[in-house]
């Protein structure tokens, strides 16, 4: 199996360790990944705010430097803002001729050629899909026996386009949860808002999504996420989303591939672990999760 | 549910329908059933609630939309969208709601617009984000002493988990100015 690997600016800064632990666990399952050269910000969140073209012709940029190297490989996103926004351009590329022919004029500024042929894959689709939950059961080493994980999905790898999984009422983390040995928590927030940039632009309306949503995870042993906003509204407002509620909501939130890599007996600093802002060896159990 | 803003006023200026029009297309077929607002995680913190907003804009009440930070609180999750009974394109409808409040440089918006302004504008420089660059550019036009204090915080536990570069200009930059400078000749022809 191998990819073109579109890692995004988050997982070259303030989500290093989800690049980190993605790379490491796709290492150990055999996964060969191909980073895109030169790659650029897919627009993020930002680009939608500001220009509806603009948000278009950044992420088709990325994808046609992919193409430029290999148009008979999948795109691999591990962000799902990201992984949404190239979604985004490779769909209207197929079913907007005028629009993209835009787009092309767009990346014309930059000699590039878009033609649309690349299909754009989120990280847990590849692992939940491509990979399979009896592959990584077949390589778990140190089961991770008796935690009980609370998947988080977030928004934008479900929604709008239901490509792997149920956009309401997701489950494709679950079998892998149980195939690193872990129990799967039970709750319904799984598919809920984290608020997203609202933490950085409207603090208060995105500490009350994410009070809701640590409240719901109480009990669990860690929530795992795949969106690098998703974890850090998770990780890093723990503090203020508990003096909201009233309560204490410490909670390890780990990133998907941190969580398959523990189990499969990769030591702790390749999987970025110290890097996480509420990581908290002691709050992981009864499993070992020692380096 | 009531409008907690008042009466809005009827638009006056042809700019300011033109302003609405690719919105209302968008929202054309709407049956004001409300799904939208139910389905909304936002919802609670909103003036107008998406299904009144989008009254609005098919009445082409230019200054009841863009005096309520409804589509300012829209975080993109889709629900609205995927629920739609009519399939109405609804976040993106919500984008191009900002689109224009950022275009117009609206007052009311400008500490959300502007932010994402600076993100944008380091892209075109860098290609991708430098989170230092932009922000001290943002700090600088909110002209906002406390401001950066909220984002402290977590900036030094980003820095001391080396998750944060403080160096200036950061890494290789392949600037888009031609990407950007192409889309705007687009835009404005359009």
């Amino acid at each position: 199996m191998k990819y073109h690997y579109y890692p995004g600016c988050s997982l070259e800064g303030t989500a290093r360790e989800y690049d980190q632990s993605t790379r490491a666990l796709l290492a150990a399952l055999d996964v060969q990944l191909a980073d895109i050269e030169d790659w650029t910000c897919c627009g993020a969140s930002a680009a939608e705010a500001i220009s509806g073209l603009l948000a278009l012709a950044l992420p088709a940029h990325n994808l046609a430097l992919a193409e430029r190297q290999s148009d008979s490989m999948d795109v691999l996103v591990p962000c799902s803002a990201c992984y949404l926004n190239l979604k985004t351009v490779a769909e209207k590329m197929r079913s907007d001729a005028p629009l993209a022919a835009r787009i092309n004029a767009v990346l014309g500024a930059e000699q590039l050629h878009l033609k649309g042929r690349l299909r754009v894959r989120h990280l847990l689709d590849v692992l939940a899909t491509d990979v399979g939950s009896a592959a990584i059961c077949a390589r778990v080493v140190r089961p991770l026996t008796g935690l009980r994980i609370a998947p988080y999905y977030g928004c934008q790898c479900l929604r709008p386009y239901a490509d792997f999984d149920d956009p309401e009422m997701p489950t494709s983390m679950e079998p892998l949860i149980r195939a690193a040995g872990a129990e799967v928590f039970p709750w319904k927030m799984g598919g809920r808002c984290c608020g997203a940039s609202h933490m950085s632009t409207q603090r208060e309306v995105g500490t009350a999504l994410v009070a809701g949503i640590l409240e719901a995870a109480h009990g669990a042993d860690a929530v795992v996420t795949v969106c690098p906003m998703c974890q850090m509204n998770l990780d890093a407002f723990q503090g203020p989303a508990g003096r909201a509620a009233g309560k204490d909501l410490h909670i390890n939130v780990l990133y998907l591939p941190q969580l398959i890599g523990l189990a499969l007996g990769l030591d702790t600093p390749s999987l970025g672990l110290q890097m996480n802002l509420s990581f908290d060896a002691a709050l992981m159990g009864s499993a070992t999760v020692a380096a | 549910m009531s409008v907690s803003t008042g009466h809005p006023q009827k638009s006056a200026s042809p700019q300011a329908h033109d302003d609405l029009e690719p919105v209302r297309e968008m929202v054309q077929s709407c049956i004001q059933c409300g799904t939208c607002t139910g389905s909304c995680p936002n919802a609670f913190a909103m003036d107008l609630t998406p299904r009144q907003l989008w009254r609005f804009v098919l009445l082409g009440q230019h200054s009841a939309v863009f005096q309520s930070r409804t589509f300012m609180l829209c975080s993109a999750c889709y629900f609205c969208t995927l629920r739609c009974p009519r399939g109405l394109p609804l976040t993106e409808a919500m984008h191009v709601l900002k689109q224009t409040a950022s275009r117009e440089k609206m007052d009311r918006y400008r500490p959300v617009t502007a932010f994402y302004h600076h993100f944008v504008q380091s892209v075109r420089r860098h290609g991708r984000v430098n989170e230092l660059e932009f922000m001290t550019y943002y700090f600088a036009e909110m002209k906002n002493p406390m401001l950066p204090l909220r984002y402290s915080g977590l900036g030094l536990r980003l820095v001391a988990k080396g998750k944060l570069s403080l160096r200036w200009p950061l890494r290789r930059t392949q600037p888009l100015e031609a990407l950007f400078r192409k889309v705007a000749e687009l835009e404005e022809a359009k």
